[in-house]
């Protein structure tokens, strides 16, 4: 029987695998890959949750999540794309205009 | 009345003012003219008041409301009674009398502009003192004088430290600055003395807190008036606290005789006159008061014994006959101490002014030993001085006779023998110091050509504007019984019993033989020529007195020094070490910190991820703790 602990492990595992791409990913679309992952693993643990305790407000705020994700990706992959024809490159050691 | 107290306040005011706008440039002799006839006005204005307090009645006037919080309301209320009237009719007489005369003395001085607005700050403060209606009032006033003389003494502030043995005042920013300090002391006393009355009282006009003495307790009003007397004693430079007086003669003369002489000293007396029904509740404090005050007298007397100082002769009298009025205070006779503190401020200030007379023709020589012989070149100052110097002694019928006299009978009436001994004794001790100084400077032989001086007299208008003092101090006396009726009119009227009425003739011939017997010691020793002799020069009492009882080089031996050396700790092991040290650690682990944490910012997005997940780790961690621990 698969239970509410199944789906939070999963989120979890998946939110990990997500952090552990932010940390060792050089590449930006790579990053973003990442962090799309963590935001599905946070649907996953609100979707389990809300079903669990049978609160629509749960299911709801994974709609959100998924909406600002989708014009978060709309804009991020447009600024990828500009930063890709500028430098020819998507890694991230090239980028430290900002060094201190 | 309203306009009169207010132009008698504020024409010095306006004065100063008016001559402080000069204050950097050089001399204007508009600023000496208009100072000095704003004080005329005030003057007059101030007489106005006398003759309406006299045939009218006080007059009290408030200003405005001052402090108002809660409870307390402390108004700018300035009132006209008997004392008052004669506080500021001797007050304003004194000063005109000494800014005219300034005009002549400070001729060359760089700062003439300067010290005009000083000198009318002074009375304007000195007025703010005896017109107000309270106590806060008093010791704003108290206040300005203190700073107005502090400016005043240390006037020539550019002249250097010297050693003691060269010149017993140091500097004249030393001994303003010595003069401020012990000042602050005694205002401390005051200040308690003027908290001690708002707690228990509620209010600090006079008449309320008057109306108040029967209901407070003994212990109390002790405690007040204790602490009241310690404020006096620094004013008015009392044992233990007066070592500043002498060396206040570092000013310019005419200040000496304002401030250090006729008016500013006064103020402690004239607080005791002034707190008359605390005092007269509480007779063991009075009692007090006139211990203090007669020891001073003969204190002070003693050291003027063998001074060589012109200044320091008379500042020494000074002290000792302000040990006359708190004695005569201290003893319930208020009037007396009021008539003697009015009679003082005339002949003091005229024996100032003629001192600085001779300064100025002695081209600011102080050493009576190197004088001599003066009176054939300066007849004036000489009958001046003269005159000044028999009414100090209490001659008939000089002003100071009628004054003295009347303390010493009050010590009598009041069986306080030794008192009056004492007093006694010192009248003999004026006269001879006195006149010691008085036959060293104008008789004698003419020693100062020896040292290659011309003494000249000084200008005729400045001759002139000394004479109301000089005819002050002959015949002020002689209103004794008008004086009398009129502060009898506040003041608690003192009356000799019937035991004495009837020793008076004798008691007025004992005081007369011993201070006309100090004179002819005078004479006999002085009047020829200038005796010097090694052995009793070197005895110790000769020494002892003439280094002041070596008490200002105790009080540097044991306060000065320590404090300094205590400072000096505190500055390097207490500032340096602890304070400093922790000020300066925390400015090190913050700059230590951020040098060390700059390395994170390199730049590198990647890395700053890693920061940020590192961050969201240890906050999600951080919330399971806590939401596992409660």
């Amino acid at each position: 029987m698969i239970g509410l602990s199944h789906y939070l492990i999963l989120a979890a595992i998946l939110f990990a695998i997500g952090i552990v791409g932010v940390i060792r990913r050089k590449n930006l679309l790579m990053l973003f890959f990442a962090t799309e992952i963590m935001l599905n693993a946070a649907n996953i643990a609100f979707a389990a949750i809300s079903s669990y305790t049978g609160d629509l407000g749960g299911q709801m705020f994974a709609f959100f999540i998924i909406a600002v994700a989708a014009s978060e990706v709309a804009v991020g992959l447009g600024l990828l794309i500009l930063i890709y024809r500028k430098y020819g490159t998507l890694d991230l050691d090239n980028f430290t205009m900002l060094k201190g | 009345m309203e306009g009169l107290v207010y132009t008698a306040l504020f024409a010095p005011l306006a004065g100063s003012l008016f001559a402080a706008l000069f204050g950097m440039r050089p001399k204007t002799l508009l600023t000496g003219v208009v100072t000095s006839l704003l004080l005329l006005v005030s003057f007059i204005a101030s007489t106005a008041l006398l003759w309406h307090v006299m045939h009218v009645g006080p007059v009290h006037v408030k200003l405005m409301d001052w402090i108002v919080a809660g409870d307390m309301s402390i108004p700018f209320g300035f009132n006209v009674d008997q004392v008052t009237a004669v506080m500021m009719t001797v007050v304003t007489l004194v000063s005109t009398v000494v800014h005219i005369y300034s005009n002549g003395y400070m001729e060359h001085d760089k700062g003439f502009n300067r010290f005009f607005s000083y000198l009318s700050a002074f009375v304007f403060s000195m007025l703010v003192l005896v017109m107000s209606d309270n106590f806060l009032g008093l010791f704003i006033g108290w206040e300005g004088v203190g700073v107005c003389s502090w400016l005043l003494i240390g006037f020539w502030y550019h002249k250097p430290d010297v050693t003691r043995d060269e010149n017993p005042s140091i500097s004249p920013s030393w001994a303003a600055n010595e003069a401020f300090i012990m000042n602050r002391i005694a205002d401390l006393g005051m200040l308690i003395g003027i908290f001690l009355i708002y707690w228990n009282v509620g209010s600090l006009q006079y008449d309320a807190v008057f109306a108040a003495v029967p209901h407070l307790s003994h212990a109390l009003l002790v405690a007040i008036g204790v602490f009241l007397f310690i404020g006096a004693m620094g004013k008015s430079a009392q044992f233990p606290l007066h070592t500043w007086l002498a060396d206040a003669m570092e000013g310019p003369t005419p200040v000496s005789a304002l401030i250090h002489a006729a008016t500013m000293v006064t103020a402690g007396v004239y607080l005791v006159i002034r707190a008359h029904p605390l005092y007269s509740a509480v007779p063991g404090v009075g009692y007090f008061v006139a211990v203090v005050g007669t020891f001073v007298a003969i204190f002070a007397a003693s050291m003027a014994l063998v001074n060589r100082d012109l200044k320091r002769i008379i500042a020494y009298s000074t002290l000792s006959q302000l040990g006359y009025m708190f004695a005569a205070a201290g003893l319930g006779a208020y009037w007396v101490a009021l008539f003697h503190l009015a009679a003082h401020a005339f002949f003091k200030a005229l024996l100032f002014l003629g001192a600085g007379n001779v300064m100025h023709a002695m081209h600011d020589e102080l050493d009576i030993f190197k004088m001599g012989g003066l009176k054939k070149v300066m007849k004036w100052t000489y009958i001046y001085m003269g005159v000044a110097s028999l009414a100090l002694a209490g001659i008939w019928p000089f002003a100071g006779f009628y004054s003295k006299d009347t303390i010493l009978e009050v010590a009598f009436n009041e069986h306080t023998y030794g008192i009056w001994f004492v007093l006694w004794l010192t009248a003999g001790l004026t006269a001879f110091y006195s006149f010691r100084l008085v036959f060293l400077a104008f008789w004698s032989d003419e020693r100062y050509k020896c040292y290659g001086f011309h003494p000249h007299e000084v200008q005729r208008y400045v001759l002139w504007a000394m004479f109301p003092l000089g005819l002050l101090a002959v015949i002020f006396g002689w209103y004794k019984e008008e004086f009398v009726d009129f502060v009898t009119g506040l003041l608690p009227a003192y009356e000799v019993s019937e035991h004495t009425h009837h020793m008076l003739p004798i008691l007025v011939t004992v005081t007369l033989a011993i201070a006309i017997g100090g004179i002819v010691v005078a004479y006999v020793m002085y009047h020829k020529r200038l005796k010097r002799s090694e052995k009793v020069e070197a005895s110790l009492p000769y020494r002892i007195l003439y280094n002041q009882y070596y008490i200002p080089i105790l009080y540097e031996k044991v306060f000065a020094k320590p404090y300094a050396e205590l400072s000096d700790i505190a500055w390097k092991e207490i500032d340096l070490q602890v304070v400093d040290a922790t000020v300066d650690g925390i400015a090190k682990v913050v700059e230590e910190s951020g040098d060390a944490t700059r390395r994170m910012q390199s730049g590198n997005l990647s890395d700053y991820l890693k920061w940020m997940a590192g961050g969201a780790i240890a906050l999600a961690i951080l919330a399971v703790i806590v939401v596992a621990n409660g």
